[in-house]
């Protein structure tokens, strides 16, 4: 049996703070002519108001619908002609705003983000014509389809119990509908600040010309203060809680199980060895859960545990979960597969050969160089690192902490994760067989 | 402050990364590309497979990994686990794919695993019988999504008894699947003449082929090989609507004619495309979601498989405006020949063009997988700078003629999927209706 050794991504941070506040982080690399440029604002569906659910993510669609100096649609036309892609996305703790372009375009990308860093320009009509696409979005990523929201709008209301953490950040149709430029103005005003953001640019460009081209673009970006987000905390479950809905459309039963896992910003080295413990359960046909419940018991058809609700162990705050969720093969009971993951749970628990730990590991390594390959995915997580952990470079150093888990401490996560402190969330197919 | 939107720096010229070729003697086509960045390498492997059964080729795919005469799934993935590494398969009317990643200092083992795969995979009962049972239960749910109904249906209206005509197989073609047929199917076709491996990633070529040829070597086998006929012309006819009760969405699809990446009107054909349907910045997006907000993607995309091209428009819109929405595409279909776009929007998509594909030949995974479906097609890498080189002398008189020719809704296939008691009505304006 081979183990690899971890290897380390290698290309070089630089970060600096604007008079505005914005942190911004450079990292250059040659590799091929393109340039990833990502604007993260920490601020996410959590943050939204009552009576205002999918605000979060409405107003990302309306940050493309032009600023001071960028009418509609031009955004994407500016980005596009260069030769480039755009895009965003709304996620619980945070929003993005990406742009990869051929490395000509580094400036045109610094302008645009730095000119709707001072306001979008919302209209009655632009907003009225974005919650229609909103709810098309809605339509075909949830309505129309099997399974749709699940887990992650439809079990975050089993597991808490404050509207900041259980509400459903896609957005209910009504909450949409009565979204006005006011709310928006107030939204921006609240979260958009620069000191609340981070620019990061990745790929093939010179530092010095792009933090001269950051300070004249983004130095005069007016300094507001960031929002102190409030605490979001709530006590842990003491007793199970369960719930079951029927999904039309659905042709097997589903379940997804979720614990309260140590919060992965303040408490990330009792979080990673939950980001370990995912992997050891079903990574691969060689992984606990899969080899149990799939190939030896056939009680699911898929399985997949993983951290946080949108699996970005990296991007999140507390509090949040670790989930196991299977499909499972008709007629199986959810009772029968929530004994079998107990049962798995108690086996690691009881202790994890280091073999089985290395290799587990090696291809935790692999899959985080592999998102680091995209400059555009590379300048995101860079973003991302520095918003929640203070530090850009900790992207680089996530394979490397994962690797100094213990098998003592992946142990330790299994025996927390027992029966009374979990939400468990069902699905009945009601789907025509 | 800065008003003045920024121009452009100098261009980067494209640059391409040459791959390193060879033909082992048992008939193996190696393509190896160094390209450094981050310590993994990407591996492709392409094995011609028209004219097999649909279901068995799926299953054989989903049970490559099963076992071996001499090692068991779990010792199987344990090895790729170790090296950082993953493999997949996957199987469509022209090849049986595998595909896969590791960390570089693990490409020999991955390949030593492949190797192994090939040359001894066993499909044991049990873990056939598992995965038999697991496409059973996926193919339930993915009935139950409308892109995948609505394809089917395009599919089997587009190509009729063409192998292109059926490229998912029902539950019961899978369930009659026997364990024979599988070991019969690798025997006859997973074999290395004809086949194709492409690895690309922070590699040393050398080193590399010295490890393909350890593992790969002495893979062997024969067969019939067999050839894919083209694709027939698609025939318009009456709009088909595909009944799906309760749907909230209908989905759209408009299929019209298109040529081969080799024909001379490839590059404007590209152009035509994009600036109807294929970006952002096109008509379609920029009449039905960012005007009417009919859609969250309206799109069109041009499809070159290796036995035809095909251009496909496609978006899913509420129920209620589904006949509006069908009379904004067709219109906008029909205007790309009515209102043929100028200097400037050609030059935007034309930009657009150009630029992407340096983005997606940024990542090594982005260049394995361009090697891969260019080799498919019989061209190389490079082709993308010729074309690139077209691009750049596209007219509007090109563009015009392209869509005058091609882009018709009086040429073009139409499909709907949504609540038939909710749209039929709104659908009969357009004419004769068909209903599946």
């Amino acid at each position: 049996m081979t183990v690899a050794t971890i290897p380390a991504p290698a290309f070089a941070i630089e970060r600096f703070r604007l008079a505005n506040g914005l942190r911004v982080v450079l990292a250059p690399d040659p590799g091929a002519p393109v340039v990833g440029v990502a604007v993260v604002y920490d601020v996410g569906m959590r943050s939204e108001p009552e009576g205002r659910t999918g605000f979060a993510h409405l107003f990302e669609h309306m940050m493309f619908q032009g600023s001071h100096n960028v009418g509609k649609a031009e955004h994407m036309r500016h980005v596009q002609s260069a030769g480039g892609t755009f895009n965003g996305s709304t996620h619980i703790d945070y929003t993005d705003y990406f742009n990869l372009l051929p490395s000509n375009g580094l400036e045109l990308a610094l302008f645009l983000e730095a000119d709707r860093m001072r306001g979008p320009a919302i209209t009655e009509e632009n907003l009225a014509n974005q919650v229609s696409v909103v709810k098309e979005e809605i339509r075909v990523n949830v309505l129309n389809r099997p399974y749709g929201g699940f887990p992650w709008i439809k079990l975050p209301p089993v597991m808490f119990d404050t509207f900041a953490n259980s509400h459903d950040g896609y957005g209910a149709f009504d909450d949409l509908d009565a979204a006005t430029v006011e709310d928006a103005q107030s939204f921006f005003d609240a979260y958009y600040a620069a000191s609340n953001a981070v620019l990061s640019v990745a790929g093939d460009f010179d530092p010095v010309e792009a933090r001269a081209l950051v300070e004249r673009h983004f130095g005069n970006v007016e300094a507001r203060p960031a929002p102190v987000h409030p605490p979001f905390e709530e006590p842990d479950l003491t007793a199970e809680r369960r719930h079951s809905y029927v999904d039309e459309r659905a042709t097997l039963p589903a379940l997804a199980a979720a614990w309260r896992v140590p919060d992965p910003v303040t408490d990330l080295d009792a979080f990673l060895p939950y980001v370990v413990l995912g992997e050891l359960l079903t990574d691969g046909d060689a992984s606990r859960l899969v080899e149990r419940l799939i190939h030896n018991d056939r009680t699911a058809t898929a399985v997949a545990a993983h951290t946080t609700f949108m699996a970005e162990p990296f991007a999140s705050r507390g509090p949040t979960a670790m989930l196991v969720q299977a499909f499972l093969p008709p007629g199986t009971a959810v009772d029968t597969v929530l004994g079998q993951v107990d049962e798995e749970l108690a086996r690691v628990a009881e202790g994890v050969e280091e073999a089985e730990l290395d290799r587990v590991k090696a291809r935790v390594a692999a899959q985080l160089l592999r998102g680091d390959d995209s400059v555009m995915g590379r300048s995101r997580r860079l973003a991302t690192a520095e918003i929640f952990h203070g530090d850009a470079a900790m992207a680089t150093r996530f394979a490397a902490l994962l690797g100094e888990v213990t098998a003592a401490s992946v142990a330790q996560a299994a025996a927390a994760l027992t029966p009374q402190r979990r939400a468990v969330l069902e699905v009945v197919p009601g789907g025509a067989q | 402050m800065s008003n003045v939107v920024p121009g452009l720096a100098p261009e980067v010229p494209l640059s391409l990364p040459v791959p390193v070729e060879r033909t082992l003697p048992n008939g193996l086509r190696v393509l190896l590309t160094r390209r450094p960045g981050v310590p993994l390498a990407e591996v492709r492997l392409s094995i011609p497979a028209a004219h097999t059964d649909l279901a068995v080729a799926d299953l054989l795919a989903a049970a490559l990994f099963s076992g071996t005469e001499t090692a068991s799934m779990t010792e199987i993935a344990q090895r790729l686990q170790g090296v950082g590494g993953a493999l997949g398969a996957g199987a469509d009317p022209d090849r049986i794919a595998v595909s896969g990643n590791s960390l570089a200092t693990g490409l020999p083992e991955l390949l030593e695993v492949l190797g192994d795969l090939l040359k001894a995979a066993d499909y044991p009962g049990g873990p056939l019988a598992t995965e038999q049972a697991r496409m059973i239960d996926g193919l339930s749910v993915a009935e139950q999504q409308p892109d995948f109904q609505v394809n089917r249906v395009l599919d089997a209206r587009l190509w009729g008894d063409h192998p292109y005509g059926h490229q998912q197989p029902t539950a019961a073609e899978v369930a009659a699947v026997e364990r024979q047929a599988v070991l019969a199917l690798h025997a006859s076709r997973i074999h290395p003449a004809g086949a194709r491996l492409v690895i690309v990633g922070d590699i040393d070529t050398d080193a590399t082929g010295a490890a393909v040829e350890k593992a790969l070597g002495d893979w062997n086998g024969a067969g019939e090989p067999r050839r894919m006929e083209p694709l027939p012309e698609a025939v318009p006819g009456p709009l088909i609507l595909v009944d799906r009760a309760g749907s909230v969405q209908s989905a759209l699809r408009v299929a019209y004619p298109a040529v081969a990446r080799t024909h001379p009107d490839n590059a404007a054909q590209h152009l035509a495309n994009l600036v109807f349907g294929g970006y952002f910045s096109s008509r379609l997006v920029m009449n039905l979601r960012e005007t009417k907000g009919y859609g969250y993607s309206p799109r069109s995309r041009v499809d070159h498989a290796p036995a035809g091209s095909i251009q496909l428009a496609a978006v899913d819109v509420a129920t209620e405006v589904t006949g509006p929405a069908l009379t904004e595409l067709h219109g906008e279909l029909r205007g790309m020949a009515e209102r043929p776009p100028g200097e400037e929007e050609l030059d935007l998509a034309r930009r657009y063009a150009l630029g992407s594909v340096k983005l997606a030949t940024a990542t090594q995974a982005g260049v394995a997988n361009y090697i891969s479906v260019l080799a498919a097609a019989g061209l190389p890498l490079s082709w993308l700078a010729d074309h690139s080189e077209r691009l750049r002398e596209v007219t509007p008189a090109d563009l015009q003629r392209v869509a005058a020719e091609r882009l018709d809704p009086d040429r073009a296939v139409t499909v709907v999927l949504g609540d038939g008691a909710e749209i039929r009505d709104a659908l009969a304006e357009f004419g004769e209706i068909e209903a599946r």
